[in-house]
Protein backbone atom coordinates (compact mmCIF):
# COMPACT_ATOMS: atom_id res chain seq x y z
CA UNK A 1 0.00 0.00 0.00
CA UNK A 2 2.79 2.27 0.87
CA UNK A 3 4.86 1.78 -2.13
CA UNK A 4 1.46 1.95 -4.15
CA UNK A 5 0.86 5.06 -2.72
CA UNK A 6 4.12 6.63 -3.20
CA UNK A 7 4.25 5.39 -6.77
CA UNK A 8 1.11 7.60 -7.24
CA UNK A 9 2.34 10.43 -5.32
CA UNK A 10 5.01 10.88 -7.73
CA UNK A 11 2.89 10.80 -10.80
CA UNK A 12 0.82 13.21 -8.71
CA UNK A 13 3.61 15.84 -8.58
CA UNK A 14 4.58 15.12 -12.38
CA UNK A 15 0.87 15.92 -13.46
CA UNK A 16 0.82 19.05 -11.47
CA UNK A 17 4.60 20.10 -12.39
CA UNK A 18 3.49 19.61 -16.29
CA UNK A 19 0.38 21.12 -15.99
CA UNK A 20 1.61 24.48 -14.06
CA UNK A 21 4.32 24.61 -16.95
CA UNK A 22 1.15 24.28 -19.54
CA UNK A 23 -0.68 27.10 -17.92
CA UNK A 24 2.11 29.46 -17.59
CA UNK A 25 3.44 29.48 -20.81
CA UNK A 26 0.02 29.58 -22.64
CA UNK A 27 -0.88 32.45 -21.24
CA UNK A 28 2.77 33.98 -21.68
CA UNK A 29 2.29 34.06 -25.31
CA UNK A 30 -0.83 36.79 -24.98
CA UNK A 31 -0.11 39.40 -27.08
CA UNK A 32 -0.14 42.65 -25.00
CA UNK A 33 1.44 44.15 -21.77
CA UNK A 34 -0.10 44.05 -18.89
CA UNK A 35 1.49 47.13 -17.56
CA UNK A 36 1.35 48.93 -20.97
CA UNK A 37 -2.55 47.79 -20.31
CA UNK A 38 -2.39 49.12 -16.57
CA UNK A 39 -1.32 52.93 -17.94
CA UNK A 40 -2.96 52.94 -20.91
CA UNK A 41 -1.86 54.86 -24.21
CA UNK A 42 -0.39 57.82 -22.81
CA UNK A 43 1.99 56.49 -20.31
CA UNK A 44 5.61 58.06 -20.08
CA UNK A 45 8.26 54.71 -21.35
CA UNK A 46 9.88 55.66 -17.58
CA UNK A 47 6.82 55.10 -15.51
CA UNK A 48 6.48 51.69 -17.81
CA UNK A 49 9.51 50.42 -17.16
CA UNK A 50 9.28 51.08 -13.74
CA UNK A 51 6.28 49.57 -13.48
CA UNK A 52 7.02 46.65 -15.30
CA UNK A 53 9.88 46.31 -13.12
CA UNK A 54 7.83 46.59 -10.16
CA UNK A 55 5.54 43.42 -11.11
CA UNK A 56 8.70 41.90 -12.00
CA UNK A 57 7.78 41.56 -16.03
CA UNK A 58 11.25 42.58 -17.13
CA UNK A 59 12.61 39.39 -16.13
CA UNK A 60 12.85 36.44 -18.24
CA UNK A 61 10.25 33.71 -18.60
CA UNK A 62 11.48 30.81 -16.88
CA UNK A 63 12.42 33.14 -13.64
CA UNK A 64 8.67 34.35 -13.53
CA UNK A 65 7.96 31.06 -13.77
CA UNK A 66 9.83 29.41 -10.74
CA UNK A 67 8.69 32.58 -8.63
CA UNK A 68 5.33 31.86 -9.66
CA UNK A 69 5.56 28.57 -8.17
CA UNK A 70 7.40 29.34 -5.16
CA UNK A 71 5.36 31.51 -4.28
CA UNK A 72 2.08 29.26 -4.44
CA UNK A 73 3.82 26.91 -2.17
CA UNK A 74 3.79 29.47 0.20
CA UNK A 75 0.13 30.83 -0.28
CA UNK A 76 1.70 33.91 -2.31
CA UNK A 77 -0.22 34.12 -5.54
CA UNK A 78 1.65 37.04 -6.69
CA UNK A 79 -0.25 40.76 -6.95
CA UNK A 80 -3.23 41.26 -9.29
CA UNK A 81 -2.36 43.41 -12.01
CA UNK A 82 -6.10 45.49 -11.83
CA UNK A 83 -6.83 45.71 -7.91
CA UNK A 84 -3.08 45.55 -6.80
CA UNK A 85 -3.74 43.23 -4.36
CA UNK A 86 -3.03 40.07 -3.42
CA UNK A 87 -4.33 37.45 -5.69
CA UNK A 88 -3.90 34.97 -3.05
CA UNK A 89 -7.05 37.24 -0.75
CA UNK A 90 -8.92 37.36 -3.88
CA UNK A 91 -9.38 33.81 -4.01
CA UNK A 92 -10.05 33.46 -1.15
CA UNK A 93 -12.44 35.39 -1.15
CA UNK A 94 -14.31 34.09 -3.67
CA UNK A 95 -13.45 30.43 -2.65
CA UNK A 96 -15.81 31.15 0.58
CA UNK A 97 -19.05 31.30 -2.39
CA UNK A 98 -17.66 28.88 -4.86
CA UNK A 99 -16.51 25.88 -2.73
CA UNK A 100 -19.70 25.97 -0.80
CA UNK A 101 -21.88 25.41 -3.67
CA UNK A 102 -19.75 23.05 -5.02
CA UNK A 103 -20.33 20.84 -2.04
CA UNK A 104 -23.99 21.79 -1.59
CA UNK A 105 -24.36 20.87 -5.58
CA UNK A 106 -22.70 17.51 -4.61
CA UNK A 107 -24.81 16.85 -1.54
CA UNK A 108 -27.65 16.99 -3.51
CA UNK A 109 -26.38 14.99 -5.85
CA UNK A 110 -25.54 12.34 -3.96
CA UNK A 111 -28.68 12.70 -2.03
CA UNK A 112 -30.42 12.11 -5.29
CA UNK A 113 -28.73 9.52 -6.69
CA UNK A 114 -28.29 7.10 -4.01
CA UNK A 115 -32.09 6.86 -3.36
CA UNK A 116 -33.06 7.15 -7.00
CA UNK A 117 -30.82 4.10 -7.73
CA UNK A 118 -31.03 1.68 -5.73
CA UNK A 119 -34.86 2.43 -6.42
CA UNK A 120 -34.47 1.64 -9.99
CA UNK A 121 -31.93 -1.07 -9.96
CA UNK A 122 -34.32 -3.13 -7.28
CA UNK A 123 -37.85 -2.55 -9.53
CA UNK A 124 -35.63 -3.10 -12.91
CA UNK A 125 -37.91 -3.18 -15.45
CA UNK A 126 -41.09 -1.50 -13.95
CA UNK A 127 -42.49 1.68 -14.20
CA UNK A 128 -40.67 3.22 -11.69
CA UNK A 129 -37.36 2.16 -13.26
CA UNK A 130 -38.59 3.15 -16.67
CA UNK A 131 -39.53 6.89 -14.91
CA UNK A 132 -36.05 6.98 -13.37
CA UNK A 133 -34.28 6.20 -16.65
CA UNK A 134 -36.49 8.51 -18.43
CA UNK A 135 -35.89 11.27 -15.36
CA UNK A 136 -32.00 11.04 -15.63
CA UNK A 137 -31.74 11.17 -19.75
CA UNK A 138 -33.62 14.34 -19.71
CA UNK A 139 -31.34 15.74 -16.63
CA UNK A 140 -28.21 14.86 -18.80
CA UNK A 141 -29.38 17.03 -21.51
CA UNK A 142 -30.82 19.64 -20.16
CA UNK A 143 -28.28 22.47 -20.03
CA UNK A 144 -28.44 23.46 -16.25
CA UNK A 145 -27.76 27.46 -17.05
CA UNK A 146 -31.21 27.28 -18.82
CA UNK A 147 -32.62 24.79 -16.00
CA UNK A 148 -31.32 27.68 -13.82
CA UNK A 149 -32.68 30.35 -15.66
CA UNK A 150 -36.49 28.68 -15.38
CA UNK A 151 -35.81 28.21 -11.65
CA UNK A 152 -35.43 31.94 -11.27
CA UNK A 153 -38.72 32.73 -13.28
CA UNK A 154 -40.66 30.39 -11.02
CA UNK A 155 -38.97 30.07 -7.76
CA UNK A 156 -37.60 33.46 -7.71
CA UNK A 157 -39.66 35.86 -10.20
CA UNK A 158 -43.42 34.15 -9.97
CA UNK A 159 -43.33 32.64 -6.36
CA UNK A 160 -40.34 35.15 -5.02
CA UNK A 161 -39.43 32.53 -2.63
CA UNK A 162 -35.50 32.81 -3.36
CA UNK A 163 -33.71 35.82 -4.54
CA UNK A 164 -32.77 36.31 -8.47
CA UNK A 165 -29.37 36.06 -7.87
CA UNK A 166 -26.48 37.71 -5.75
CA UNK A 167 -24.71 36.30 -2.47
CA UNK A 168 -26.31 37.62 0.76
CA UNK A 169 -22.73 36.53 2.06
CA UNK A 170 -22.46 34.54 5.74
CA UNK A 171 -22.39 37.41 7.51
CA UNK A 172 -26.05 37.47 7.12
CA UNK A 173 -26.02 33.82 8.70
CA UNK A 174 -25.63 30.80 7.32
CA UNK A 175 -29.24 30.16 6.68
CA UNK A 176 -29.17 32.90 4.65
CA UNK A 177 -25.89 32.31 2.51
CA UNK A 178 -27.40 28.72 2.20
CA UNK A 179 -30.69 30.13 0.82
CA UNK A 180 -28.88 32.00 -1.66
CA UNK A 181 -26.81 29.28 -3.09
CA UNK A 182 -29.96 26.90 -2.93
CA UNK A 183 -30.83 27.49 -6.56
CA UNK A 184 -27.51 27.29 -8.29
CA UNK A 185 -26.71 23.92 -6.46
CA UNK A 186 -29.76 22.47 -7.70
CA UNK A 187 -29.10 23.77 -11.23
CA UNK A 188 -25.36 22.43 -10.71
CA UNK A 189 -26.78 19.10 -8.76
CA UNK A 190 -29.37 18.25 -11.43
CA UNK A 191 -27.40 16.40 -14.49
CA UNK A 192 -24.75 15.31 -12.48
CA UNK A 193 -27.41 13.50 -10.09
CA UNK A 194 -29.04 12.35 -13.44
CA UNK A 195 -25.40 10.73 -14.39
CA UNK A 196 -24.67 9.62 -10.85
CA UNK A 197 -28.07 7.40 -10.79
CA UNK A 198 -27.70 5.61 -13.77
CA UNK A 199 -24.27 4.88 -12.78
CA UNK A 200 -25.76 3.62 -9.48
CA UNK A 201 -27.92 1.90 -10.79
CA UNK A 202 -25.87 -0.29 -13.75
CA UNK A 203 -23.45 -0.93 -10.84
CA UNK A 204 -25.89 -2.35 -8.99
CA UNK A 205 -27.48 -4.53 -11.49
CA UNK A 206 -23.94 -5.90 -12.63
CA UNK A 207 -23.70 -6.98 -8.89
CA UNK A 208 -26.46 -8.04 -8.69
CA UNK A 209 -26.11 -10.70 -11.35
CA UNK A 210 -23.17 -11.84 -9.31
CA UNK A 211 -23.06 -15.70 -7.80
CA UNK A 212 -22.29 -14.13 -4.18
CA UNK A 213 -25.71 -12.27 -4.24
CA UNK A 214 -27.59 -15.93 -5.99
CA UNK A 215 -25.89 -17.69 -2.56
CA UNK A 216 -27.27 -14.71 -0.37
CA UNK A 217 -30.97 -15.17 -1.92
CA UNK A 218 -30.63 -19.20 -2.30
CA UNK A 219 -29.94 -18.52 2.06
CA UNK A 220 -33.17 -16.84 2.22
CA UNK A 221 -32.59 -13.05 1.92
CA UNK A 222 -35.01 -11.17 -0.46
CA UNK A 223 -33.74 -9.08 -3.24
CA UNK A 224 -33.73 -6.21 -1.24
CA UNK A 225 -32.06 -7.75 1.92
CA UNK A 226 -29.26 -8.78 -0.60
CA UNK A 227 -29.02 -5.54 -2.18
CA UNK A 228 -28.51 -4.01 1.18
CA UNK A 229 -26.46 -6.18 2.58
CA UNK A 230 -24.08 -7.08 -0.32
CA UNK A 231 -24.14 -5.63 -3.77
CA UNK A 232 -24.52 -2.12 -2.48
CA UNK A 233 -20.78 -1.91 -0.73
CA UNK A 234 -19.56 -3.88 -4.03
CA UNK A 235 -21.46 -1.61 -6.29
CA UNK A 236 -19.08 1.50 -4.69
CA UNK A 237 -16.50 1.88 -6.63
CA UNK A 238 -17.26 2.97 -9.64
CA UNK A 239 -19.56 5.32 -7.96
CA UNK A 240 -16.85 6.47 -6.15
CA UNK A 241 -15.11 7.39 -9.36
CA UNK A 242 -17.81 9.55 -10.77
CA UNK A 243 -18.67 11.11 -7.51
CA UNK A 244 -14.70 12.08 -7.61
CA UNK A 245 -15.20 13.32 -10.91
CA UNK A 246 -18.07 15.08 -10.13
CA UNK A 247 -16.56 17.40 -7.55
CA UNK A 248 -14.02 18.86 -10.27
CA UNK A 249 -16.88 19.03 -13.42
CA UNK A 250 -18.52 21.33 -10.24
CA UNK A 251 -16.04 23.70 -9.41
CA UNK A 252 -15.37 24.13 -13.07
CA UNK A 253 -19.14 24.38 -13.80
CA UNK A 254 -20.12 26.56 -11.13
CA UNK A 255 -18.16 29.07 -13.30
CA UNK A 256 -21.73 29.37 -15.42
CA UNK A 257 -23.85 29.09 -13.03
CA UNK A 258 -22.66 31.70 -11.38
CA UNK A 259 -23.18 33.70 -13.98
CA UNK A 260 -26.54 33.17 -13.99
CA UNK A 261 -26.98 34.11 -10.29
CA UNK A 262 -24.65 36.83 -10.13
CA UNK A 263 -22.60 35.11 -7.37
CA UNK A 264 -19.30 36.64 -6.53
CA UNK A 265 -17.42 33.38 -7.02
CA UNK A 266 -14.15 32.24 -8.63
CA UNK A 267 -16.08 31.98 -11.82
CA UNK A 268 -17.45 35.82 -11.91
CA UNK A 269 -13.62 36.32 -10.87
CA UNK A 270 -12.56 34.63 -13.98
CA UNK A 271 -14.36 36.41 -16.45
CA UNK A 272 -13.73 39.82 -14.85
CA UNK A 273 -9.69 39.36 -14.28
CA UNK A 274 -9.81 38.06 -18.79
CA UNK A 275 -11.74 41.52 -19.66
CA UNK A 276 -9.33 43.34 -17.50
CA UNK A 277 -6.21 41.24 -18.61
CA UNK A 278 -5.14 40.39 -15.62
CA UNK A 279 -3.44 37.37 -16.23
CA UNK A 280 -1.88 36.77 -13.08
CA UNK A 281 -5.59 36.04 -11.70
CA UNK A 282 -6.69 33.60 -14.57
CA UNK A 283 -3.35 31.97 -14.42
CA UNK A 284 -3.92 31.35 -10.27
CA UNK A 285 -7.41 30.49 -10.64
CA UNK A 286 -6.74 28.00 -13.54
CA UNK A 287 -4.20 26.58 -11.80
CA UNK A 288 -6.05 26.07 -8.32
CA UNK A 289 -8.42 24.59 -10.08
CA UNK A 290 -6.88 22.26 -11.91
CA UNK A 291 -4.82 21.55 -8.40
CA UNK A 292 -8.21 19.92 -7.19
CA UNK A 293 -9.13 18.35 -10.14
CA UNK A 294 -5.85 16.37 -9.97
CA UNK A 295 -5.48 15.82 -6.29
CA UNK A 296 -9.04 15.03 -5.39
CA UNK A 297 -8.46 12.23 -8.85
CA UNK A 298 -5.44 10.88 -6.26
CA UNK A 299 -7.78 10.88 -3.39
CA UNK A 300 -9.99 8.79 -5.52
CA UNK A 301 -7.15 6.25 -6.15
CA UNK A 302 -6.11 5.72 -3.31
CA UNK A 303 -9.33 5.25 -2.02
CA UNK A 304 -9.90 2.63 -4.52
CA UNK A 305 -6.41 0.73 -3.18
CA UNK A 306 -7.69 0.85 0.27
CA UNK A 307 -10.70 -0.41 -0.53
CA UNK A 308 -10.03 -2.97 -2.87
CA UNK A 309 -5.98 -4.39 -2.25
CA UNK A 310 -6.26 -6.32 -6.00
CA UNK A 311 -5.70 -2.65 -7.23
CA UNK A 312 -2.26 -2.29 -5.99
CA UNK A 313 -0.47 -4.10 -8.00
CA UNK A 314 -1.57 -2.40 -11.20
CA UNK A 315 -0.87 1.05 -12.58
CA UNK B 1 -37.44 0.54 -26.04
CA UNK B 2 -34.53 0.66 -27.11
CA UNK B 3 -35.46 1.12 -30.73
CA UNK B 4 -38.41 3.36 -29.93
CA UNK B 5 -35.45 5.44 -28.29
CA UNK B 6 -33.34 5.20 -32.26
CA UNK B 7 -36.11 6.16 -33.68
CA UNK B 8 -37.03 9.19 -31.55
CA UNK B 9 -33.44 9.96 -31.48
CA UNK B 10 -32.59 9.90 -35.38
CA UNK B 11 -35.99 12.31 -35.85
CA UNK B 12 -35.43 14.93 -33.36
CA UNK B 13 -31.46 14.77 -34.59
CA UNK B 14 -32.63 15.06 -38.21
CA UNK B 15 -35.20 17.29 -37.40
CA UNK B 16 -32.14 19.89 -36.05
CA UNK B 17 -29.78 19.01 -38.97
CA UNK B 18 -32.58 19.14 -41.45
CA UNK B 19 -33.34 23.20 -39.62
CA UNK B 20 -29.76 24.13 -40.27
CA UNK B 21 -29.27 22.73 -43.43
CA UNK B 22 -32.43 24.70 -44.75
CA UNK B 23 -31.33 27.96 -42.86
CA UNK B 24 -28.53 27.72 -45.41
CA UNK B 25 -30.95 28.70 -48.27
CA UNK B 26 -33.99 30.19 -46.46
CA UNK B 27 -35.51 31.39 -43.13
CA UNK B 28 -39.16 32.71 -42.47
CA UNK B 29 -37.61 35.95 -41.91
CA UNK B 30 -34.44 37.93 -42.37
CA UNK B 31 -32.33 37.83 -38.80
CA UNK B 32 -30.25 41.03 -39.46
CA UNK B 33 -32.99 43.34 -39.74
CA UNK B 34 -34.56 45.05 -36.23
CA UNK B 35 -38.30 45.72 -36.04
CA UNK B 36 -38.53 47.05 -32.87
CA UNK B 37 -42.34 47.78 -33.63
CA UNK B 38 -42.72 44.18 -33.66
CA UNK B 39 -40.35 43.10 -30.50
CA UNK B 40 -40.95 40.42 -27.79
CA UNK B 41 -44.06 39.37 -29.12
CA UNK B 42 -45.37 36.03 -27.74
CA UNK B 43 -45.69 33.11 -30.24
CA UNK B 44 -48.51 33.68 -32.59
CA UNK B 45 -49.60 33.49 -36.48
CA UNK B 46 -47.08 35.71 -37.77
CA UNK B 47 -43.93 34.39 -35.62
CA UNK B 48 -44.86 30.52 -34.44
CA UNK B 49 -42.00 31.12 -31.54
CA UNK B 50 -42.08 35.12 -31.34
CA UNK B 51 -39.78 37.39 -31.36
CA UNK B 52 -36.94 38.62 -29.75
CA UNK B 53 -36.07 42.58 -28.32
CA UNK B 54 -34.81 43.71 -31.45
CA UNK B 55 -38.19 41.93 -33.28
CA UNK B 56 -36.15 39.18 -34.66
CA UNK B 57 -37.79 35.91 -35.54
CA UNK B 58 -36.82 33.63 -32.73
CA UNK B 59 -37.91 30.67 -35.02
CA UNK B 60 -35.41 31.80 -38.08
CA UNK B 61 -32.35 32.96 -35.27
CA UNK B 62 -33.24 28.81 -33.68
CA UNK B 63 -32.50 28.08 -37.12
CA UNK B 64 -29.17 29.54 -38.07
CA UNK B 65 -28.45 28.87 -34.11
CA UNK B 66 -28.71 25.20 -34.93
CA UNK B 67 -26.00 25.72 -37.69
CA UNK B 68 -23.49 26.99 -35.30
CA UNK B 69 -24.09 24.88 -32.72
CA UNK B 70 -23.96 21.43 -34.69
CA UNK B 71 -20.70 23.05 -36.80
CA UNK B 72 -18.76 23.76 -33.52
CA UNK B 73 -19.91 20.35 -32.06
CA UNK B 74 -19.17 18.45 -35.44
CA UNK B 75 -15.58 19.93 -35.76
CA UNK B 76 -14.92 19.41 -32.47
CA UNK B 77 -15.51 15.74 -32.69
CA UNK B 78 -14.05 15.49 -35.96
CA UNK B 79 -10.68 17.05 -34.27
CA UNK B 80 -10.97 14.96 -31.00
CA UNK B 81 -11.57 11.44 -33.25
CA UNK B 82 -8.57 12.62 -36.09
CA UNK B 83 -6.39 13.06 -33.18
CA UNK B 84 -7.41 10.72 -30.98
CA UNK B 85 -8.02 7.38 -32.64
CA UNK B 86 -4.46 7.49 -34.59
CA UNK B 87 -2.89 8.25 -30.92
CA UNK B 88 -5.06 5.32 -29.04
CA UNK B 89 -4.28 3.07 -31.86
CA UNK B 90 -0.01 3.80 -31.70
CA UNK B 91 -0.72 3.61 -27.81
CA UNK B 92 -2.06 0.36 -28.15
CA UNK B 93 0.64 -0.90 -31.11
CA UNK B 94 3.20 -0.05 -29.07
CA UNK B 95 1.64 -1.14 -25.24
CA UNK B 96 3.91 -0.75 -22.42
CA UNK B 97 6.53 1.07 -24.28
CA UNK B 98 8.15 4.62 -23.83
CA UNK B 99 5.29 5.90 -26.91
CA UNK B 100 2.64 4.35 -24.74
CA UNK B 101 3.49 5.65 -21.32
CA UNK B 102 3.87 9.33 -22.90
CA UNK B 103 0.74 9.26 -25.13
CA UNK B 104 -1.07 8.18 -22.09
CA UNK B 105 0.24 10.43 -19.44
CA UNK B 106 -0.71 13.03 -21.78
CA UNK B 107 -4.29 12.29 -21.60
CA UNK B 108 -4.71 11.74 -18.33
CA UNK B 109 -2.94 15.75 -18.40
CA UNK B 110 -5.16 16.58 -20.39
CA UNK B 111 -7.97 15.48 -18.70
CA UNK B 112 -7.35 17.25 -15.46
CA UNK B 113 -8.87 20.41 -17.55
CA UNK B 114 -12.45 20.58 -17.95
CA UNK B 115 -13.28 21.75 -21.19
CA UNK B 116 -14.18 25.39 -19.82
CA UNK B 117 -10.89 26.18 -18.06
CA UNK B 118 -9.27 25.02 -21.60
CA UNK B 119 -11.96 27.44 -23.10
CA UNK B 120 -11.17 30.27 -20.43
CA UNK B 121 -7.83 29.97 -21.09
CA UNK B 122 -8.20 30.31 -25.02
CA UNK B 123 -10.16 32.97 -24.73
CA UNK B 124 -7.46 35.03 -22.30
CA UNK B 125 -4.83 34.28 -24.73
CA UNK B 126 -6.70 34.91 -28.08
CA UNK B 127 -9.68 36.16 -27.34
CA UNK B 128 -13.75 35.16 -27.64
CA UNK B 129 -15.02 33.48 -30.78
CA UNK B 130 -16.52 29.99 -32.34
CA UNK B 131 -12.88 28.73 -33.59
CA UNK B 132 -11.53 28.72 -29.55
CA UNK B 133 -15.22 26.98 -28.43
CA UNK B 134 -13.89 24.46 -31.59
CA UNK B 135 -10.78 24.27 -29.93
CA UNK B 136 -11.44 23.90 -26.15
CA UNK B 137 -14.14 21.54 -27.03
CA UNK B 138 -11.98 19.63 -29.29
CA UNK B 139 -8.89 19.52 -27.42
CA UNK B 140 -10.90 18.30 -24.66
CA UNK B 141 -12.04 15.18 -27.28
CA UNK B 142 -8.67 14.14 -27.61
CA UNK B 143 -8.43 11.95 -24.50
CA UNK B 144 -11.96 10.73 -24.88
CA UNK B 145 -11.47 9.39 -28.39
CA UNK B 146 -7.47 8.15 -27.44
CA UNK B 147 -8.65 6.10 -24.18
CA UNK B 148 -11.38 4.32 -26.14
CA UNK B 149 -9.48 3.24 -28.63
CA UNK B 150 -6.80 2.16 -27.02
CA UNK B 151 -8.88 0.10 -24.67
CA UNK B 152 -10.90 -1.53 -27.69
CA UNK B 153 -7.74 -2.17 -29.84
CA UNK B 154 -5.87 -3.92 -26.84
CA UNK B 155 -8.28 -6.77 -26.57
CA UNK B 156 -8.34 -6.64 -30.56
CA UNK B 157 -4.81 -7.75 -30.69
CA UNK B 158 -5.42 -10.95 -28.47
CA UNK B 159 -7.53 -11.68 -31.16
CA UNK B 160 -6.44 -14.87 -33.66
CA UNK B 161 -7.23 -12.92 -36.95
CA UNK B 162 -4.20 -10.30 -35.19
CA UNK B 163 -1.82 -13.15 -35.05
CA UNK B 164 -2.72 -13.95 -38.25
CA UNK B 165 -1.95 -10.86 -39.34
CA UNK B 166 1.25 -10.80 -37.66
CA UNK B 167 2.70 -14.25 -39.32
CA UNK B 168 1.49 -12.62 -42.47
CA UNK B 169 4.78 -10.71 -41.60
CA UNK B 170 2.56 -7.21 -41.60
CA UNK B 171 3.97 -3.64 -39.42
CA UNK B 172 2.31 -3.16 -36.47
CA UNK B 173 1.34 0.09 -37.86
CA UNK B 174 -0.20 -1.19 -41.08
CA UNK B 175 -2.11 -4.39 -38.60
CA UNK B 176 -3.60 -1.15 -36.73
CA UNK B 177 -4.58 0.65 -39.79
CA UNK B 178 -6.11 -2.23 -41.87
CA UNK B 179 -7.37 -4.97 -39.27
CA UNK B 180 -8.16 -2.94 -36.08
CA UNK B 181 -9.47 0.23 -37.27
CA UNK B 182 -12.35 -0.90 -39.07
CA UNK B 183 -13.11 -3.19 -35.80
CA UNK B 184 -13.14 -0.11 -34.59
CA UNK B 185 -16.00 1.71 -36.41
CA UNK B 186 -19.01 1.26 -34.41
CA UNK B 187 -17.56 1.76 -31.07
CA UNK B 188 -16.19 5.33 -32.72
CA UNK B 189 -19.82 5.97 -34.16
CA UNK B 190 -21.15 5.64 -31.05
CA UNK B 191 -18.63 7.72 -29.10
CA UNK B 192 -18.72 10.02 -31.80
CA UNK B 193 -22.81 10.13 -30.97
CA UNK B 194 -22.40 10.85 -27.40
CA UNK B 195 -19.43 13.04 -27.98
CA UNK B 196 -21.55 15.19 -30.03
CA UNK B 197 -24.14 15.75 -28.08
CA UNK B 198 -22.08 16.99 -24.98
CA UNK B 199 -20.01 19.30 -27.73
CA UNK B 200 -23.30 21.14 -28.54
CA UNK B 201 -24.24 21.56 -24.45
CA UNK B 202 -20.20 22.43 -23.85
CA UNK B 203 -21.05 25.50 -26.79
CA UNK B 204 -23.82 26.34 -25.29
CA UNK B 205 -22.32 26.69 -22.70
CA UNK B 206 -19.34 28.81 -23.56
CA UNK B 207 -21.42 31.19 -26.09
CA UNK B 208 -24.07 31.69 -22.54
CA UNK B 209 -21.22 33.26 -21.00
CA UNK B 210 -19.78 35.01 -24.19
CA UNK B 211 -16.71 32.56 -24.93
CA UNK B 212 -18.46 31.47 -28.45
CA UNK B 213 -19.70 32.46 -31.40
CA UNK B 214 -19.76 36.67 -31.11
CA UNK B 215 -22.81 38.57 -32.48
CA UNK B 216 -23.88 38.90 -35.07
CA UNK B 217 -23.36 34.97 -35.79
CA UNK B 218 -26.44 33.82 -33.83
CA UNK B 219 -26.07 30.56 -31.24
CA UNK B 220 -28.15 28.86 -28.81
CA UNK B 221 -26.11 29.96 -25.92
CA UNK B 222 -26.09 33.56 -26.87
CA UNK B 223 -29.75 33.69 -27.22
CA UNK B 224 -30.52 32.48 -23.63
CA UNK B 225 -27.74 35.00 -22.76
CA UNK B 226 -30.07 37.80 -23.82
CA UNK B 227 -33.02 36.56 -22.82
CA UNK B 228 -32.04 36.37 -19.27
CA UNK B 229 -32.61 40.19 -17.96
CA UNK B 230 -36.22 39.95 -20.15
CA UNK B 231 -37.12 36.67 -18.86
CA UNK B 232 -39.78 38.58 -16.84
CA UNK B 233 -41.27 40.08 -19.80
CA UNK B 234 -40.91 38.01 -22.62
CA UNK B 235 -40.14 33.71 -21.33
CA UNK B 236 -40.89 32.74 -24.65
CA UNK B 237 -36.98 34.19 -25.42
CA UNK B 238 -35.28 32.05 -22.83
CA UNK B 239 -37.95 29.16 -23.56
CA UNK B 240 -37.69 28.34 -27.02
CA UNK B 241 -33.42 28.25 -27.27
CA UNK B 242 -33.48 26.21 -24.22
CA UNK B 243 -35.87 23.31 -25.77
CA UNK B 244 -33.74 23.41 -28.87
CA UNK B 245 -30.75 22.39 -27.08
CA UNK B 246 -32.28 20.06 -24.75
CA UNK B 247 -34.08 18.35 -27.73
CA UNK B 248 -31.14 18.26 -30.00
CA UNK B 249 -28.79 16.69 -26.94
CA UNK B 250 -31.72 14.25 -26.15
CA UNK B 251 -32.20 13.07 -29.76
CA UNK B 252 -28.30 12.70 -29.69
CA UNK B 253 -28.06 10.69 -26.74
CA UNK B 254 -30.69 8.40 -27.86
CA UNK B 255 -29.84 7.78 -30.88
CA UNK B 256 -26.50 6.87 -29.72
CA UNK B 257 -27.65 5.11 -27.02
CA UNK B 258 -30.02 3.17 -29.69
CA UNK B 259 -26.87 2.35 -31.77
CA UNK B 260 -25.04 1.13 -29.58
CA UNK B 261 -27.64 -1.46 -29.22
CA UNK B 262 -28.31 -2.11 -32.68
CA UNK B 263 -24.81 -2.21 -34.17
CA UNK B 264 -22.96 -4.37 -31.07
CA UNK B 265 -25.02 -6.29 -28.77
CA UNK B 266 -22.13 -7.64 -27.33
CA UNK B 267 -22.05 -4.03 -26.00
CA UNK B 268 -25.40 -3.84 -25.03
CA UNK B 269 -25.52 -2.72 -21.49
CA UNK B 270 -29.06 -1.83 -20.12
CA UNK B 271 -27.98 0.08 -17.65
CA UNK B 272 -27.23 3.35 -19.53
Amino acid sequence: MLQYGARRAMSLMVSLLVASLVIFFALEIVPGDPAAYMLGINAEPDTLAALRAELGLDRAAPLRYLDWIGGMMQGDFGISHTYRTPVADMIAERLKVSLPLALYALGLSTLIAFPAGIWAAQRRGSAVDLGVMGVTQLGVAIPNFWFAMLMVLVFAINLRWFSAGGFAGWEAGIGAGLKSLTLPAVALALPQASILTRVMRSALLETLGEDYIRTARAKGLTRGQALRGHALRNAMIPVLTIIGLQFSFLLAGAIIIENVFFLPGLGRLVFQAISARDLIVVESVVMLLVFAVIVVNFAVDMAYAWVDPRLRGQR
Amino acid sequence: MSRTGLILGAVLTLLFTGAAILSLVWVPYDIEAMRIAERMQPPGAAHPLGTDHFGRDILSMIMVGARTSIAVALVAVGIGMGLGVPLGLLAAARRGGWLDEIIMRGNDLIFAFPSLLIAVMITAVFGAGAVNAIIAIGIFNIPVFARLARGAALSLWTRDFVLAARVAGKGRLRISAEHILPNLANLLIVQGTIQFSLGILAEAGLSYVGLGAQPPIPSWGRMLADSQTMISMAPHMALFPGLAILLTVLGLNLMGDGLRDWLDPRLRRDAR
